[in-house]
C-alpha cells in the first residue's frame, strides 16, 4: 500500500480533492454507496443489453466480452486540456507533414534528422505511396494519441496511433451511461461535451473528399466484418455518421470508381474510412490471400478517385523507433519546440546509449522496435537477475531492434470499489480528426485503466477497464 | 441500402419466425403428448416432418420420444433450425445490419438471445416447458413491437415484413402439407364430434384453435379449417393473409425504387390462386398438390427477391 505514496493521484491530493475533481469529491461524499453499487451493475447490464462488447478471438463462450466501466469520471482541467490539446494538434501536423515528406522528397532523410534505414527497412513503409499526394494532402484523418501523466505538469506522449485508432465508440457510450446514470451531475458540473464526434467526423471525411467528387461526397465505413474485435464501434460509427457500413465483398471497382453493392444497383463511394490494416486492403497490392479488402483499390486510390482514411502506409510514423526521433520531426516541420514531451528514449543502435542500457538494465523498460502488445520486452525493475543476464545477451546481438525506456511512475485515479474508492493507473487517449480544412480535436477521450492494484497494464485484452473522461468548461 | 442489408434484414426476421413457429409446433406436441400418450409417438414424428428435419433427427436419435425432439427443436446447436440455431443467427444477421435498426429493435433481438440462450442451456424438463416455450413467444412478440412501433416505413421494414410472411407461408404451408389427409373432407367425417384430435393440433400449431372457434362459430369440419387456414384473409397466419402481405411489402418496394422486378410477377402469381375462390375448389386441384405447388412457389419467391435486391452479388 505505501506504494501509492509514489504515484500521482489526480482526484486525492495530501490536502484533498485537486480542483478539477472539488465538485465531483463533494457529490460522491453525499452519495450512499449501495446506491452507487446498484447503479454500476446497472451499467454493465445496459452494457449487455445494448451490444457494446468487443470479441475475443479463440473464446467461444465468452465471445463477446464487456469492457468493465467504472463510474468515477476521469477529471480533466480546462487548462490542462488547453496544453494537452495544443501538443496533440502541434504532434499531428508535424505527423502528416513527415508523411508526405517520407513519401515525396525525403528532405529529413536528406538532412540526416531521420537516419534513412530507419524508413528502408521498416516493414510499414509502402513504396507503392512514392510520389502520390493523397486528395487534400491528408494522410492521418484519425489519430489517437496516447498520453500518460506523472506529476501535477508532466504529461507524455507514449504512442503516436497513426494507423487504425480504436476506442472513440467507449468515448461516446461511456459518456452516454454516465448522463443516464447521474444526471444531476452534469447539472452541477460542467463538462464540455463529447457527443459532436460523429458529426465531426463526417464533416472532417467529406472534407478530405477527391477534388473530383462533386456534389456531397458518399462516405462509408469499411470493416472485416461482425468477427472483428472492434465491430461494435465499426457498426456504431457508421450509424451515429449516417453512412453505410461494407465489407470488402460489397465493394467493387466500377468505372474507375469504387462503389457499393446496393439493393438498386452499384454506387459509388468517394471516401472510405477503413479499419481494415494495410496488408489486406488490396489482394492485388498487398496480401494476395485477403478477403477482406477490394481488389484494385489501390489503382483507384493513386488515380485520385477515392479518398482512403487513414491512408496506406501510415504506419511508418507510428513505430517505436521513429517515435524516438519525435521532439525532432516535430520541429523540423513546425519550427517550434513539441510541446508534449516524449518519454526519454535510448536507442540501443546507438554505442553509447547500449552502454548506458547495459549498465542499468534493472531500471529500464526495454521493447522491440517493431514489437506491440508486450512481447519481446524487457521491464528491468520486475525482472530477475538471470532474465536481465539473458536479455543483455540478445540486447548485445541484435542492438538496432531494441529501444529502452525509464519506467515511468503513472499517475493514478481513484476506481469505485466494494471498500470504497482505489488508487488505479491510467492512460488517455484523446481522437484527432485532420482534414484540409485543419485539426479537430474532441474534448475528451479514452481513459483506461489498470483494474488491478499497482498494475500499469490498461489493455481492454487484459482486463483493464475504462472511464469516462470529463474535460471541464472554462 | 446496401445488397447486403436487406439481405440481413430478410434472414433476421426469417429466423425470428422460424423460431417463434417451432415453439408453437412443440407446444401443440407437447399437448398432445400429455392429453392422448397412445399418439404421442406419431404426434412428435409429424412435428419433426413439419419441420423439415427428418433425416437430421433420425441421424441423432433412435426414437421420437417428447425429450428427444423437444430437446432437438429446442436448443440442439447442431440443428440449424433449432430455436437455439436460429435465434443465434438472427442475432448475427441483427448485428449485420445494426445500421438500419432502431436501438429498440436492436435491443429487443440482442436481448431475446441473451434471455433464449441462458434459458436453453440445460436440457428442459417437462415441468419448465411451458414457461420456456411463453418466453419464447413473449421475445417474438418483443422483437415484432419493437419493429412496427418505431421502425420507419422504408425499404427497410419491407425487407424485414418480406422475411416474416416467407417464412411464415412455409410454415403455415408445411403443417397443412404433412396433416392435409385430417383435412380432406370425408364423408365418414362430416358431422363428426369437434374434438378430432389431428384439428386441434394444427390449430394450435397455428396458435388459432380459440380464433377459429370465434370465425367460424360452430362449423367444425375439415373444409372449414382448411379454408380457415389457406383462404381466410382475417387469420395473420393464413396463406391468404401472407400472399397479401408479400404483395403490400413488394409493392412498397416497387413504388419506391420505380419498378417491380420479376419477384413481384411471382408473388402476384401465387397471389391469385390464393384470392376469390372456394376452398371446393381447392380439394378438386387435389389438396396435397395444391399446398405442394404453393411451398414451391413461395421458396422461388424467396429466391428471386434474393437475386432482384442483390442480397449476395
Amino acid at each position: 500500500m505505501d506504494k501509492q505514496i509514489e504515484h500521482f493521484d489526480e482526484m486525492l491530493g495530501a490536502s484533498g480533492a485537486r480542483p478539477p475533481y472539488t465538485g465531483y469529491d463533494a457529490w460522491f461524499n453525499a452519495q450512499d454507496r449501495a446506491r452507487l453499487a446498484k447503479k454500476a451493475a446497472e451499467a454493465e447490464a445496459f452494457f449487455r443489453r445494448t451490444g457494446i462488447t468487443f470479441n475475443v478471438y479463440g473464446q467461444s463462450d465468452a465471445e463477446e466480452r464487456l469492457i468493465p466501466f467504472d463510474l468515477v469520471p476521469r477529471i480533466v482541467s480546462s487548462n490542462e486540456w488547453t496544453r494537452l490539446s495544443r501538443g496533440i494538434e502541434q504532434r499531428v501536423r508535424a505527423i502528416n507533414a513527415f508523411l508526405h515528406d517520407i513519401y515525396n522528397r525525403q528532405e529529413i532523410l536528406k538532412a540526416g534528422i531521420v537516419p534513412i534505414e530507419l524508413i528502408a527497412k521498416n516493414a510499414a513503409f509502402l513504396p507503392q505511396m512514392m510520389d502520390f499526394n493523397p486528395p487534400g494532402g491528408v494522410y492521418t484523418h484519425i489519430v489517437g494519441t496516447d498520453i500518460v501523466r506523472t506529476g501535477e505538469n508532466d504529461f507524455y506522449v507514449l504512442e503516436d496511433n497513426a494507423r487504425t485508432p480504436s476506442g472513440v465508440s467507449y468515448m461516446l457510450e461511456n459518456r452516454e451511461t454516465m448522463l443516464q446514470m447521474f444526471p444531476e451531475l452534469f447539472s452541477k458540473i460542467k463538462v464540455k461535451p463529447v457527443s459532436d464526434y460523429p458529426k465531426s467526423l463526417r464533416r472532417s471525411l467529406e472534407a478530405s473528399a477527391p477534388s473530383t467528387c462533386d456534389g456531397r461526397p458518399c462516405v462509408a465505413v469499411l470493416t472485416p466484418g461482425i468477427h472483428n474485435s472492434a465491430y461494435f464501434e465499426h457498426s456504431f460509427l457508421a450509424d451515429q455518421m449516417g453512412v453505410e457500413l461494407v465489407e470488402g465483398h460489397d465493394l467493387r471497382v466500377v468505372d474507375g470508381h469504387i462503389a457499393m453493392r446496393t439493393t438498386r444497383g452499384y454506387r459509388r463511394i468517394d471516401v472510405i474510412y477503413r479499419r481494415v490494416d494495410d496488408d489486406f486492403l488490396d489482394p492485388m497490392t498487398f496480401n494476395p490471400g485477403s478477403m477482406l479488402g477490394v481488389p484494385g483499390i489501390m489503382d483507384v486510390y493513386r488515380a485520385g478517385n477515392i479518398t482512403i482514411a487513414n491512408a496506406p502506409g501510415t504506419g511508418v510514423a507510428d513505430d517505436k523507433a521513429i517515435y524516438s526521433y519525435m521532439p525532432d520531426i516535430v520541429e523540423f516541420y513546425t519550427g517550434e519546440r513539441a510541446i508534449l514531451k516524449n518519454v526519454e528514449t535510448h536507442r540501443c543502435s546507438e554505442p553509447d546509449a547500449l552502454k548506458y542500457v547495459l549498465d542499468n538494465l534493472a531500471d529500464l523498460v526495454v521493447k522491440e522496435v517493431h514489437g506491440s502488445g508486450g512481447y519481446g520486452m524487457l521491464v528491468g525493475p520486475a525482472a530477475s537477475k538471470k532474465e536481465i543476464a539473458a536479455f543483455a545477451a540478445k540486447l548485445k546481438a541484435n542492438p538496432g531492434n531494441y529501444i529502452a525506456q525509464p519506467t515511468l511512475s503513472l499517475s493514478t485515479v481513484p476506481i469505485f470499489t466494494k471498500k470504497g474508492l482505489a488508487p488505479r493507473h491510467v492512460d488517455l487517449r484523446p481522437f484527432a480528426l485532420v482534414s484540409p480544412a485543419g485539426v479537430n480535436i474532441t474534448p475528451g477521450g479514452l481513459t483506461r485503466v489498470a483494474l488491478k492494484a499497482g498494475s500499469l497494464v490498461v489493455n481492454s485484452s487484459q482486463g483493464g477497464g475504462t472511464k469516462d473522461t470529463w474535460i471541464l468548461e472554462d | 441500402m446496401l445488397g447486403k442489408t436487406a439481405g440481413g434484414l430478410y434472414w433476421m426476421f426469417r429466423f425470428l419466425e422460424r423460431a417463434e413457429n417451432t415453439a408453437r409446433l412443440i407446444e401443440a406436441g407437447f399437448r398432445i403428448a400429455l392429453t392422448r400418450s397412445n399418439d404421442a409417438e406419431s404426434e412428435w414424428k409429424s412435428v419433426i416432418i413439419t419441420s423439415a428435419a427428418q433425416s437430421a433427427f433420425e441421424a441423432r436419435h433412435d426414437k421420437y420420444t417428447s425429450g428427444n425432439v423437444v430437446n432437438f427443436l429446442l436448443r440442439d446447436a447442431e440443428n440449424p433450425s433449432s430455436v437455439l440455431s436460429v435465434t443465434k443467427s438472427a442475432r448475427d444477421n441483427a448485428r449485420l445490419v445494426r445500421t438500419a435498426l432502431t436501438t429498440e429493435v436492436w435491443a429487443a433481438v440482442n436481448e431475446t438471445w441473451m434471455v433464449l440462450t441462458d434459458a436453453l442451456k440445460k436440457p428442459i424438463p417437462e415441468t419448465e416447458l411451458p414457461a420456456v416455450l411463453a418466453t419464447i413467444r413473449q421475445q417474438s412478440a418483443l422483437v415484432r413491437g419493437a419493429l412496427v412501433g418505431t421502425m420507419l416505413r422504408n425499404d427497410i421494414f419491407d425487407f424485414c415484413r418480406l422475411g416474416t410472411f416467407i417464412e411464415r407461408i412455409d410454415s403455415t404451408a408445411r403443417i397443412i402439407d404433412v396433416k392435409y389427409y385430417a383435412l380432406l373432407p370425408a364423408p365418414s367425417f362430416v358431422g363428426s364430434r369437434m374434438d378430432n384430435v389431428q384439428w386441434e393440433t394444427i390449430l394450435r400449431s397455428v396458435s388459432a384453435h380459440r380464433s377459429f372457434r370465434w370465425a367460424v362459430e360452430d362449423d367444425f369440419t375439415a373444409p372449414a379449417i382448411a379454408d380457415f387456414l389457406i383462404l381466410d384473409d382475417r387469420m395473420p397466419r393464413s396463406l391468404s393473409h401472407c400472399a397479401g402481405q408479400l404483395i403490400k411489402n413488394l409493392g412498397h418496394l416497387a413504388k419506391d425504387y420505380g419498378e417491380a422486378k420479376p419477384s413481384h410477377e411471382l408473388a402476384d402469381r401465387m397471389n391469385a390462386r390464393l384470392k376469390n375462390r372456394e376452398i371446393g375448389s381447392i380439394f378438386d386441384e387435389g389438396l396435397h398438390e395444391f399446398v405442394g405447388s404453393i411451398l414451391q412457389e413461395n421458396a422461388a419467391i424467396g429466391m428471386q427477391i434474393e437475386i432482384d435486391y442483390r442480397f449476395n452479388n
